[in-house]
């Protein structure tokens, strides 16, 4: 009994949370994505694959596979460059700066696609500049990708920071005083040592840049064909009682949730076990 | 090929962490910066290897300016006290970094690379661990795998920022005198940090005394051990009882107790606890004290007395302390066989 109590909570208690929990994952979790699966199949195999390879499934599948491919390298780009900044220097406004980051986090994203319609739509501040030199940007591709990027600034650099301060500056230092380049610097020590974590916020980041739907709806005019993202073209089907193509499209995204899953079980699992090879306690001295 | 620096100063905000320091290290000698954490020796380190700029004052190379060269360009080889090994590359990848970023028309031929390497791993007798990480070593072979890879891009001036700080005492005092050894055969001149006046006096042809961003003295270790220019130097190295008496007459007022109204300005007079000598008789010029309590450490025996309500050390040789038997309460008589005395202002 004794011994019973010191390992954990009664019996009874542990079958309560555990069912708890379980109960939770299945109505919240389990239930609606078989749901979708089963919706977007009820009409048969044919149905669905007609659904899906319908011209218009098909730009909205091609358009959020090109915004994300743009958005990721710039979210790397800065979130490595931001991430470098705040771990391996100091500044004056360091904290500021470690606060501005994670706003796109505290700020729903329908207010950020307001925002770019305020700044860059034909009655906003740059809207008559922008009009006569016939730039686009609200309503087009370029104002869905800054909405993107705006929802997906946070993930790469948020990953990096607690990383790089770990891990300090004194490699990068040694590598200098070796003779080696910035350029060398970053490419061979730097890189390498924060590939995993670089690799899990871009699966994050991407993951969210295609399911992005609050400020991308906002600029993006919902033109059929044209500015519709896989999230929107599910609403727009939805809206339409097209309901296998509704859930067509949503088990396409419904699928990428999954592939990013797995993607990001796997880098967990190949992070823990460098991190366990390389950073392994201090075995005793051998020989001389 | 020498360094010198002159009239570096370095402000961290309102904190001076240098003020106008000035030092000459020929080729071949070994220098120890030794000072308290906090009083500049890394900072001094740091800005002769370029990865900290000073506010003020001169890095020489051999003579030739080197304030504002990159620590890339530099030729010096840094070892750190945390090793700052590439913990992605293996022991040899390491120790080849140096010569693998020189640019494609300076670069040794990948035979010539490994060569080398492996010479430099023969060296640090660390061959056999050419294909581990260096998370598969011990702290004494991370810091000689480091020190190989500072060595193999040939520098001019090797600079060891507290290499020995983070082991463990056994493999430490091993890593000095292999250091000292490796630095008699590479000919060059060698600044380490420490806050440790043991490894200072042990390994080093010369120490430098650091406090507050100054240099309080720089001289051989004999030197530094036995003539202390400074109150603060006689402290930071070794245990030290300190007596406040006159100027004039040095120890002999401090022993005949001459009342403290007379005599010229204070003074503070400075025994070290080996340099007293316990009698149970009264002599000339000794001191009656109080045994308060006996402790042997090691080779020697610590005694603690109570004189004129301070408490004074004394080490006792075992032998010493055999045929004297102090006991606890007992009242015995003190009589210094070396005594500093410095003014109290300073």
């Amino acid at each position: 009994m004794i011994e019973g109590r010191a390992r954990s909570e009664p019996r009874a208690v542990r079958i309560a949370l555990t069912s708890i929990a379980l109960a939770f994952l299945f109505f919240f979790l389990i239930l609606p994505l078989a749901a979708v699966f089963v919706e977007a199949l009820r009409a048969g195999i044919a149905a669905y694959a007609g659904a899906l390879t319908e011209p218009e499934t098909l730009h909205a599948i091609g358009l959020t596979l090109l915004i994300a491919a743009i958005a990721l390298p710039f979210n790397i780009l800065f979130g490595v460059a931001a991430a470098w900044a705040i771990a391996k220097f100091e500044f004056r406004g360091k904290s500021l700066l470690i606060t501005l980051i994670d706003l796109p986090f505290a700020v729903s994203p329908v207010v950020a696609g307001l925002l770019f319609i305020l700044l860059f739509g034909a009655q906003g501040y740059f809207g008559h500049w922008l009009q006569a030199h016939d730039v686009k940007i609200v309503f087009a591709i370029p104002g869905m990708v800054l909405a993107t990027l705006f929802v997906t600034v946070p993930f790469v650099a948020r990953e990096l920071i607690p990383l790089m301060q770990e891990q300090g500056r004194d490699e990068e230092e040694a590598a200098i005083s070796l003779g080696a380049s910035g350029w060398q610097m970053f490419m061979r020590v730097t890189v390498p040592n924060i590939k995993w974590s670089l690799l899990y916020g871009v699966i994050l980041a991407n993951a969210r840049a295609m399911g992005e739907f609050g400020a991308v709806s906002v600029v993006s005019g919902h033109i059929r064909g044209e500015t519709n993202t896989l999230p929107l073209h599910v609403e727009i089907f939805y809206n339409e009682y097209n309901m296998v193509g509704a859930f067509a499209a949503a088990s396409v995204l419904a699928l990428l949730a999954l592939v990013t899953l797995a993607a990001k079980s796997v880098v967990e699992w190949r992070m823990r076990v460098e991190t366990e090879m390389l950073s392994a306690g201090l075995s005793p001295e051998k020989g001389s | 090929m020498g360094i010198a620096v002159h009239g570096i100063t370095k402000r961290f905000g309102d904190f001076v962490a240098l003020d106008n320091v000035s030092l000459e290290i020929p080729t071949g000698e070994l220098v120890a910066l030794l000072g308290p954490s906090g009083c500049g020796k890394t900072t001094l380190l740091r800005i002769i290897a370029g990865m900290e700029s000073a506010d003020a004052g001169q890095v020489l190379f051999s003579g030739e300016e080197a304030t504002h060269l990159h620590a890339r360009e530099r030729q010096v080889g840094f070892v750190f006290q945390h090793y700052a090994l590439f913990r992605h590359m293996s022991v040899f990848e390491n120790v080849a970094f140096g010569l693998r970023v020189k640019p494609r028309g300076q670069r040794l031929p990948e035979p010539e690379i490994r060569e080398r390497v492996m010479s430099l791993l023969k060296l640090v007798q660390l061959d056999w661990l050419a294909q581990r990480y260096p998370s598969q070593l011990s702290g004494g072979q991370r810091q000689r795998i480091a020190l190989a890879r500072a060595l193999a891009v040939e520098p001019k001036v090797l600079l060891l920022d507290e290499p020995f700080g983070a082991l463990d005492t056994q493999v430490r005092k091993e890593l000095r005198r292999w250091l000292r050894r490796l630095h008699d055969e590479m000919h060059i001149a060698s600044i380490f940090v420490t806050h440790d006046q043991e490894e200072a006096l042990e390994v080093a042809d010369r120490v430098v005394v650091l406090n507050r961003g100054q240099i309080e003295q720089v001289g051989s270790p004999d030197e530094v051990y036995a003539h202390p220019a400074s109150p603060f130097v006689f402290r930071f190295l070794g245990n030290v009882n300190v007596f406040h008496s006159r100027m004039h007459g040095a120890w002999a007022d401090v022993a005949q107790e001459v009342p403290r109204t007379e005599g010229h300005g204070d003074s503070i007079a400075f025994v070290r606890p080996h340099d007293i000598e316990l009698e149970r008789k009264q002599a000339t010029g000794s001191i009656k004290a109080q045994v308060r309590h006996v402790q042997p450490i090691g080779p020697t025996v610590r005694v603690e007395l109570e004189h004129d309500g301070e408490i004074v050390e004394v080490d006792l040789t075992r032998d010493r302390h055999e045929t004297l038997r102090l006991q606890s309460g007992e009242t015995v008589w003190m009589r210094p066989r070396q005594v500093k005395v410095f003014s109290a202002k300073a």
